[in-house]
């Protein structure tokens, strides 16, 4: 699975009440409703700006702050196709592979806004085309790996009916 | 060689000799979804094509973020989660019951050495009884409540010794602020936390749950307390199930050990719009406030209604400031109205509002204006966090936020304390 896109830069500690505000996700489970708002409080442009199989790039700690699965879900609605960190906080992080977010642990220091990139999951490959430079990611464990493969948690027990990760 | 309290839980639950940095299937305890997370849970569970919950005994779904409702939308939320309950047979709780965080330790659903997750992120509260509990998203609560089982990466534990005695004025809010601060809102990403030492042993169960509710504010998965003499009489005062304290082996391993003293502690207060952004209230006293609150399920429990009405009793609210009061639970409410902490705050000018979350989370209960400073018993102050990315919201102890109140700014509470 190779995934390609522009990238579309924050900072550090970007928490789920940046991503989805608390006061939008209470008032629908329409995921493509809510994506129109992700990302509102750190950048209002973000949603009118953002193309089909675009990054999200940012620093440490990304997706820290409450368990709302809105998060991840806001990100897949406004097609955004990965989300590249430093790190990830950990509930959110569980959040993406349950509901199918590709998500890349690496130094993003030296990716920028508008830079291209090209990832491969399977392979543990992040290039940044538009500086010409292979940047090494953290593998996901096989378990994640698994669930993330099979499209997330629903699909997986929608085949298994428990979990069948040995 | 020996193993943490998270690697004893998760090793008896799994039924493997599970260490840090395995992944384990392991046996659920007890299981919960709020009104913000439970819509989606639902939704996973009919696409997961499953019919009934494993055990309805252990699983819980309390309306309390958005209680009573103040929306369609919600409502709409309200109402299937008010189905599948009744559907289901599980646990429920509706309006005015209480913060889920308060009711599930309080009603007895939860003991030491159990393994539990919530889809709610402050779910980490139980680790102060002995509990591995930890928050997770919708999907996770509905594998959880289909299988009973849910997988866990064994996290390392980050260890915080806490020596000394907190001085009068200075509670257990101030000193878990201070610790965040001091390792920063990922100090623990992935780890559990465990607290340890006389200043624990100091605190009433109440005052402990304030310190492990927030260990998700420093990233941790759960916040760790051993069980003693105060935590057996109060579990056994809330719960009829039976239960076997779990403790540290002296030899576990820990990924670092901390060691504080808290005899000097100031209060403590979490600056906008970071939970690490934490200052001693002598740099910050003096900052006009607009609006307090007391109330969630870090510092909504009698103890500190108690504290908030002890320095408002007799007085009045400054002009122009607000105070709103949520007791974390319908018991709590009924406790706070025999004592006459209720009558304390209407008459000090505060707004009493349904037992629930109030205004935490920025959907109802008091959104604060544009360029309002707001200060908080809640756990996140982070931009927008109630309702309004364009107000300040600082995070003290309900003695904090009584006496800020009181003044209009920010203000040490040690001023009002005889």
């Amino acid at each position: 699975m190779s995934l390609t896109g522009k990238v579309h830069k924050f900072g550090d500690d970007v928490n789920t009440d940046y991503i989805i505000s608390g006061r939008y996700k209470f008032k629908t489970l329409d995921m493509r409703e809510l994506a129109k708002h992700v990302m509102e409080d750190l950048d209002p442009e973000f949603y009118s700006h953002v193309n089909k199989g675009d990054f999200i790039v940012a620093g440490k700690n990304f997706g820290c702050g409450s368990s709302r699965e809105q998060a991840p879900l806001a990100i897949i609605n406004a097609d955004v196709s990965a989300v590249i960190a430093k790190s990830f906080a950990r509930i959110f992080y569980r959040n993406c592979i349950n509901t199918g977010l590709p998500l890349v642990e690496c130094d993003t220091d030296q990716i920028d806004p508008g830079d291209e990139l090209e990832v491969n999951l399977k392979e543990g490959i992040l290039y940044n085309k538009t500086k010409g430079l292979e940047i090494p990611i953290t593998p996901l464990p096989p378990v994640m790996l698994k669930i993330l493969s099979e499209g997330g948690l629903v699909e997986h027990f929608k085949k298994y009916g428990t979990f069948n990760l040995d | 060689m020996g193993k943490t309290i998270a690697e004893k839980i998760l090793s008896t639950k799994s039924k493997r000799d599970a260490r840090a940095n395995d992944i384990v299937i392991a046996d659920l305890d007890f299981t919960m979804g709020q009104d913000g997370t439970s819509g989606l849970a639902i939704r996973a569970f009919n696409e997961m094509n499953a019919a009934r919950v494993f055990d309805p005994a252990r699983v819980a779904m309390v309306i309390d973020h958005s209680a009573p409702s103040p929306l369609e939308g919600v409502s709409a939320l309200h109402q299937q989660m008010r189905n599948f309950a009744s559907n289901q047979g599980i646990n429920f709780y509706d309006i005015g019951d209480g913060v889920c965080h308060q009711l599930v330790p309080e009603q007895g659903h939860v003991v030491p050495g159990d393994l539990v997750i919530g889809a709610d992120s402050h779910t980490c509260t139980y680790g102060a009884i002995n509990v591995f509990s930890t928050g997770v998203g919708s999907t996770d609560l509905a594998a959880g409540i289909i299988s009973g089982k849910l997988w866990f990466k064994v996290p390392e534990t980050i260890k915080f010794v806490l020596n000394g005695t907190l001085p009068r004025g200075v509670y257990s809010k101030d000193l878990i602020l201070y610790l965040i601060g001091d390792i920063t809102a990922d100090g623990a990403t992935y780890m559990a936390a465990e607290y340890t030492g006389q200043a624990i042993a100091d605190l009433s169960i109440e005052a402990r749950f304030t310190i492990s509710n927030m260990a998700i504010e420093m990233g941790a998965k759960c916040g760790l307390m051993e069980a003693d003499d105060k935590t057996i009489a109060w579990v056994k005062e809330h719960s009829k199930k039976a239960f076997e304290p779990v403790k540290a082996d002296a030899d576990a391993v820990y990924a670092q050990v901390l060691e504080y003293d808290v005899s000097s502690l100031e209060p403590q207060v979490a600056k906008p719009h970071t939970v690490d952004n934490v200052a001693p209230i002598s740099a910050v006293a003096g900052t006009p406030i607009q609006q307090g609150f007391i109330g969630t399920c870090t510092n909504g429990r009698i103890e500190d209604l108690r504290i908030g009405a002890e320095i408002l009793k007799g007085k009045k609210i400054a002009e122009n400031t607000r105070l709103i009061v949520a007791p974390s639970s319908r018991q709590v409410m009924l406790q706070a109205l025999r004592e006459g902490l209720i009558e304390i705050f209407v008459e000090s000018g505060a707004a009493v509002v349904t037992p629930g979350c109030g205004p935490c989370v920025g959907t109802h209960n008091g959104v604060p204006s544009d360029g309002e400073n707001v200060i908080s018993t809640a756990n996140r102050n982070f931009k927008g966090r109630m309702g309004n990315n364009k107000a300040f919201v600082y995070l003290g102890s309900p003695a904090t936020v009584a006496a800020s109140v009181l003044t209009g700014k920010l203000t040490d509470p040690r001023e009002f304390i005889k």
